[in-house]
């Protein structure tokens, strides 16, 4: 793929917060452009951008029927990573599924383990004490910054700036270092049980989470500088792959990419299974454009939102024990159950049949990024080639999320 | 917007899914077959087959207008844990040790209710209502394998990956449905992975490794793990 095309940038910038431009307006204006080569007689050819692509985090291949640079059609064609998660948690025990899940997506794998577990309490009709309720929610909010962070330097990496993404990585090792300090693990923790926690915090680290919030805001401060206000940034992410609040809401869309298009929900806020979020003061950020910019901005002010509540939820954090008493070999009563979170990808969901065994009888996994990348057929018709790839960038997906 | 949350709506107890049940249940009419309320958790609906796609609809039109997901549960007994010996003979319950505590524990189970042999699932939210709701149907059976169910793609476009992949993973078809290929498994591949007889080949060619398998643990066995780490906990003084 070649570098960002800004030639024609100009035409595509919409100065200021535009109002909703429904998609088949940009389409028309591209058309419109495209006129001006009709003699040049361009027939539909296929490209492929994957399996192997730096915007694809992972295996993922969009077939794309083009005209000229022009998208006609782009089909999502995955399963390269299909794992098969659903059918192996039915023949494991509640606490080795944790171990499946925590790959699913892999850039906040404390955040999948929650609704998991969640939903088996739920079932079994107990409920972990307060303080192992706080952790959670801080170490489910540290996720969400290490997850999102990243996104936040790669999105750069789609319009080929290379700078951020470097500081991404180094600002998010401290946020890693903080959750490995606590679980022993940087991406796969493994730390949730049924019931409470594996283990308390240890000594010291509240207030050297309270240094790396601070760092983080600092960090996002400097995206903000180096990115945002960035006008090869704005022009190729405003009015860039714009989705509409109806197509969002039927697609299914979640997290930060429904928020982006002016849906002011979110799960934390509107479902909360029972963690700590309605304990503090925090805001649900939305913005009314719908387009790659406006998805950017969203999770901007979310990472710095999240900072905010980790630094409220560290000075709050209840004293008492970390587990409750459960049995050993856990045994789930008969029931269903489905709880989902507000994950830093969206909504995520374990809905958990159980005969009364030592496994789950059946598990659906409702991942985020299946249902987000489901609208890449609707947004990619009409859009340019470069445009591809910043629109897949601002949809963030983590390909095990898609496969599970 | 607002900077403090709703708190009305927080934690909507039994009153609020009861008075949502009672009004879907009114709403719906003949199309609901049974409701089923969790204090605190979730509202389940069953819905008639027939009425699945107009049910969806009307749900839709009511302010359900966001698709949470769409899927399938195959509620035949299978061994869980030993594929190797599973041959699904279509009858449900077969002729193994297991056999009084699923049938005991699938009368009780079946929140949503469920007579035949999969049972389609979906989840909708109403996003300025602050509710959702988990809907079921049960597909017909037609000699052992699910007849073709009306598809909903028309009413949410997002349902059309899900019954893609419900159809691959259970072999459920979608009338209507325009592409209905495999999603994840390629296109040559065979069966229907999710299905309960379908047998999980790691399991059957190399035993599991750990202590701990999906198998029940002998009583006295568990008894004695039980006792120990009860001992160990309440020294330690971890639960008080």
């Amino acid at each position: 793929m070649s570098p960002a095309t800004v030639s024609d940038g100009a035409r595509r910038f919409a100065p200021g917060a535009a109002a909703l431009r429904e998609q088949q307006a940009y389409v028309a204006g591209q058309a419109a452009d495209a006129r001006v080569n009709v003699e040049l007689d361009t027939g539909d050819m296929t490209l492929n951008i994957g399996p192997q692509h730096p915007a694809t985090h992972g295996t993922l291949r969009i077939a794309c029927r083009l005209d000229g640079e022009q998208v006609i059609a782009a089909e999502p064609l995955m399963g390269y990573m299909h794992r098969g998660y659903e059918k192996l948690c039915e023949v494991r025990t509640y606490p080795q599924c944790t171990t499946l899940i925590n790959r699913i997506d892999w850039l906040g794998s404390f955040a999948n383990e929650v609704p998991f577990i969640l939903a088996a309490e739920q079932l079994m009709g107990v409920e972990a004490p307060p303080r192992a309720q706080w952790i959670r929610t801080i170490l489910f909010e540290l996720s969400r910054i290490a997850n999102v962070s990243l996104f936040l330097g790669d999105m750069g990496v789609q319009i080929g700036a290379l700078t951020p993404v470097f500081f991404a990585f180094r600002d998010r090792e401290r946020v890693l270092n903080q959750i490995e300090e606590v679980t022993g693990g940087r991406f796969h923790p493994n730390f949730d049980r049924i019931g409470g926690l594996k283990d308390d915090l240890p000594r010291g680290w509240i207030a050297e989470t309270h240094a790396v919030m601070a760092k983080m805001r600092g960090f996002c401060d400097e995206m903000e500088d180096l990115l945002m206000g960035n006008e090869i940034f704005q022009t190729r992410c405003r009015g860039v792959g714009v989705i509409p609040k109806d197509v969002a809401l039927s697609h299914g869309l979640s997290g930060a990419n429904l928020r982006a298009s002016g849906v002011d929900w979110d799960l934390r806020r509107d479902a909360n299974p029972g963690l700590a979020w309605d304990q503090i003061d925090w805001r649900v950020w939305t913005h009314p454009d719908g387009d790659s910019f406006a998805r950017y901005w969203v999770r901007m002010q979310e990472t710095r939102e999240a900072t905010k509540i980790v630094d409220q939820l560290l000075d709050s954090i209840p004293s008492g024990p970390i587990m409750t008493k459960v049995p050993l070999i856990i045994k789930v009563p008969a029931g269903e159950a489905y709880v989902s979170t507000e994950n830093p990808l969206g909504e995520m969901g374990y809905y958990v049949v159980s005969k009364g065994g030592l496994g789950p009888f059946r598990v659906k996994i409702r991942t985020p990024s299946f249902s987000n990348i489901s609208i890449v057929p609707w947004v990619m018709r009409g859009t340019y080639v470069p445009d591809i790839i910043t629109i897949l960038g601002s949809l963030y997906f983590i390909l095990g999320d898609i496969d599970r | 917007m607002a900077d403090d949350t709703d708190d009305g709506t927080e934690t909507p107890g039994d009153e609020a899914r009861d008075a949502l049940a009672a009004e879907l249940a009114e709403l719906l009419g003949d199309a609901v077959v049974e409701t089923h309320v969790e204090a605190g958790q979730n509202l389940w609906l069953r819905i008639e087959i027939e009425h699945w796609r107009t049910a969806i609809t009307a749900l839709r039109d009511a302010g359900f207008v966001y698709f949470g997901f769409l899927s399938a549960i195959d509620w035949s007994d299978a061994p869980e844990g030993r594929y190797e010996d599973t041959e699904f003979d279509g009858a449900g319950v077969g002729e193994d040790e297991e056999e009084t505590t699923s049938a005991t524990a699938s009368d009780t189970v079946r929140r949503g209710g469920g007579e035949t042999r999969f049972q389609l699932l979906a989840h909708l939210h109403a996003p300025a209502r602050h509710a959702a709701v988990l809907l079921k149907a049960d597909v017909t059976d037609v000699d052992g394998a699910p007849a073709s169910v009306p598809s909903i793609i028309d009413v949410f476009a997002g349902a059309n990956w899900h019954e893609r992949e419900a159809h691959e993973m259970f072999g459920i078809v979608f009338d209507g449905h325009p592409n209905l290929e495999h999603i994840y498994l390629p296109s040559e591949f065979e069966g229907h992975p999710l299905r309960k007889d379908f047998p999980l080949l790691a399991r059957a060619v190399k035993p599991w490794p750990g202590v701990v398998d999906i198998e029940e643990i002998p009583p006295e066995l568990e008894a004695q793990l039980e006792a120990e780490v009860m001992a160990s906990f309440e020294a330690s003084g971890a639960g008080a």
